[in-house]
């Protein structure tokens, strides 16, 4: 019992923290928003690494918390990114979105450590309704409706969980989240619900769709939970499932095209988030023990350095209230702490030796080329030159260099927290990619891995430097593309675009036509009327008066007729 | 406005200079460091920078031609909305509602 008295569900710590911050303001509220996480990792540090509550609640068997080596650095992941986005935010005067972000947290955190669908369910509700005020908190028409769009697809994907858990269930199955595989009854809608979240190809929309549209903190939180919270679920429920490793190579190359022509540079960070995201998903996809440590190890680098390239864009964003490539540029010359922060994240993102991509993504190409997925290992190889193509190069040098904007001569660098909170990422991707033996020792499966050996190291120089001269060329040649105002059409043109014109349109032929059927009914009531008044109205035949002799006749006539039917 | 490194052309050019170095001393390096392979297309000489520069080109030149087909222009969401005021009009309402 003393134990249990030791330490609180993980989630409870920022639950309360996001609640405490509904009644207070000013200093005590920035206080509580970076203590919250404090100590919701202390907690979270105190607990044994295995652990499991249940409970059984009208007749289901439950397990609100269990804490094994899978979901363990998850756990520690949430709650850094929490204290990083939390200090990143702390000038922000805006109670919606500090309740939301820790609210968010607390969600991602809850379902990480779900030992059962039910409860993982009512987390992935929970994301979504947090997350959504982080959109809507941006207060623009577009924000707005983009928020919208998020969040009916967010809820869709908590449906389909909610009935593949069911359908899983009444099959016999425990509730208990474990190994699913496709072939279980309920398996595809938990695959398509878990996929949703992941930003499968053509559900992905909604990430580079909403994110770019949220405020400029709220897109730090955004990048860190969700897409990680459903490659946890993957890894949990289809580890091993083959057709992952096939999607996760589409999710590796095809956003990469999108990126190099995307003129919104927080929309090419959410390309690449997805691009990444390829990687994990391949991982989980091959199963082996390298392969899930790759994974996990990929998505808690993949958290801090796309988190501090969303701060430095986000910092850009903040300063001089632009964000589209096309109208930046210089800005290394008035923000140059924030231009070295960012060209951090994109060392580590684009997998330079010495930097943290570098020791996860080589785990899953190994895995990858130990299990003889020639093609797929190529198609990974071209994603890793391109994200350091697009996130790498693009973004530093369209932001910060390349020729300078008019915004140059008002920037200045963002404030102290800002950079502060962007520090502390880069010291970790810095840290992860010198000394990457602690990550690796807390990861789901202990087995001896070492990235920097000659092999790796030179390969992965040789792929980069050779990328950088194809952009430098290219850029040289005039060949580029330069930046552009525009719009890309992606999938959501089908549900912005296609969806609304089929229904207006058909809703105007259903109007034509409705309207059509109405005419000719008045119509034909108009005739019915003219018909009755013809033989009611004031001068029709049955309207007409009687004299009284003629009613006797009548009724004489009828007794008459009744007598003689009683004779018969 | 005070002129930066960068606003000297000379070392923007010392710069790109110093990247092609780079790419030749690494190039280099295939002679003389012996690489362990999983892939016999990884024994090939200088693989992974010719595969690093093929494929950026390729990327970069599909994407321009992917431009032809997907981009239009900044505002084409919005103007939309415009083109069916009615229906966003009575949207609005709605929401005022």
């Amino acid at each position: 019992m003393t134990e249990q008295f030791s330490h609180f569900a993980p989630a409870i710590p920022l639950f309360v923290g996001a609640l405490l911050l509904l009644v207070t303001t000013g200093k005590l509220r920035a206080t509580i928003m970076l203590l919250a996480p404090i100590a919701g990792l202390l907690n979270l540090l105190v607990m044994p690494s295995e652990y499991s509550t249940s409970y059984v609640i009208m007749g289901l068997e439950l397990h609100p918390t269990r804490i094994d080596r899978l979901s363990i650095l998850f756990g520690y992941l949430f709650h850094i990114a929490a204290f990083i986005g939390a200090l990143y935010a702390l000038h922000v005067k805006d109670k919606v979105q500090d309740v939301a972000a820790l609210a968010y947290a607390a969600s991602a955190v809850g379902a990480v450590f779900s030992g059962d669908l039910l409860t993982l369910f009512i987390y992935w509700e929970l994301l979504a309704v947090t997350s959504v005020l982080l959109i809507f908190a941006r207060r623009t028409e577009e924000s707005r409706t983009a928020a919208s769009r998020y969040l009916v697809i967010q809820i869709t994907s908590g449906v389909l969980l909610l009935g593949g858990a069911i359908i899983y269930a009444s099959a016999g199955n425990s509730l208990e989240f474990n190994h699913i595989g496709l072939d279980a009854p309920g398996g595809w809608l938990l695959f398509i619900a878990f996929g949703i979240k992941s930003a499968f190809p053509m559900l992905h929309n909604w990430l580079t769709d909403a994110y770019p549209e949220a405020t400029v903190t709220g897109t730090v939180f955004l990048t860190a939970f969700t897409t990680k919270v459903a490659i946890y679920a993957l890894a949990r429920g289809f580890a091993g499932t083959e057709l992952l490793v096939y999607i996760g190579a589409m999710m590796a190359c095809f956003p990469i095209f999108y990126a190099v022509i995307e003129n919104d540079l927080r929309r090419v960070l959410a390309y690449s988030l997805i691009n990444q995201l390829g990687f994990m998903v391949v991982g989980i996809g091959i199963g082996t023990e390298l392969a899930i440590n790759g994974a996990v190890a990929h998505a808690f680098n993949d958290v801090l350095f796309k988190g501090l390239l969303m701060m430095s864009m986000g910092a850009v964003l903040h300063v001089t209230g632009e964000m589209r490539g096309s109208e930046l540029g210089g800005l290394y010359k008035k923000m140059p702490k924030t231009a070295v922060l960012c060209m951090i994240g994109a060392a580590s993102i684009s997998a330079f030796p010495l930097f943290s991509g570098f020791v996860s993504k080589s785990m899953i190409v190994s895995a990858v080329l130990l299990e003889g997925y020639s093609p797929v290992w190529l198609a990974l190889l071209f994603a890793s030159a391109g994200v350091f193509h697009h996130a790498g190069i693009k973004i530093p040098f369209f932001a910060f260099f390349y020729k300078p904007c008019k915004h140059v001569e008002t920037a200045h660098e963002p404030p102290g927290n800002m950079l502060l909170a962007m520090t502390i990422a880069a010291l970790f991707c810095v840290g992860i990619g010198c000394f990457p033996q602690q990550l690796y020792s807390l990861l789901p499966y202990q087995i001896e891995y070492s990235a920097y050996d000659v092999s790796h190291v030179l390969a992965q120089l040789q792929l980069l430097a050779f990328s950088a001269l194809a952009f430098t060329w290219l850029k040289l040649a005039h060949i580029y593309p330069p930046e552009l105002k525009s719009t890309n059409l992606d999938a959501e043109w089908l549900y912005r675009r296609l969806l609304p014109d089929f229904v207006f349109k058909v809703g105007g032929m259903i109007s034509c036509i409705d309207q059509h059927i109405r005419s000719r009914i008045s119509k034909i009531a108009m005739h019915l009327l003219d018909l009755l008044s013809q033989h009611h109205g004031s001068h029709g035949i049955l309207a007409r008066t009687w004299p009284t002799g003629s009613m006797v006749l009548w009724v004489a006539i009828l007794l008459g007729l009744t007598l003689t039917l009683y004779y018969f | 406005m005070k002129k930066d490194f960068l606003d000297n052309p000379k070392n923007v050019k010392r710069i790109v200079q110093a990247l092609v170095a780079c790419c030749v001393i690494l190039f280099g390096l295939d002679f003389i460091l012996h690489r362990h392979t999983q892939h016999p297309w990884e024994e090939m000489f200088g693989f992974y920078a010719i595969y690093g520069f093929v494929s950026c080109v390729i990327l970069v030149l599909l994407a321009k031609e992917l431009r032809k087909l997907i981009m239009r222009n900044e505002d084409y969401y919005q103007n939309h909305q415009r083109q069916h005021p009615q229906r966003h009009q009575q949207k609005q309402e709605e929401n005022n509602d």
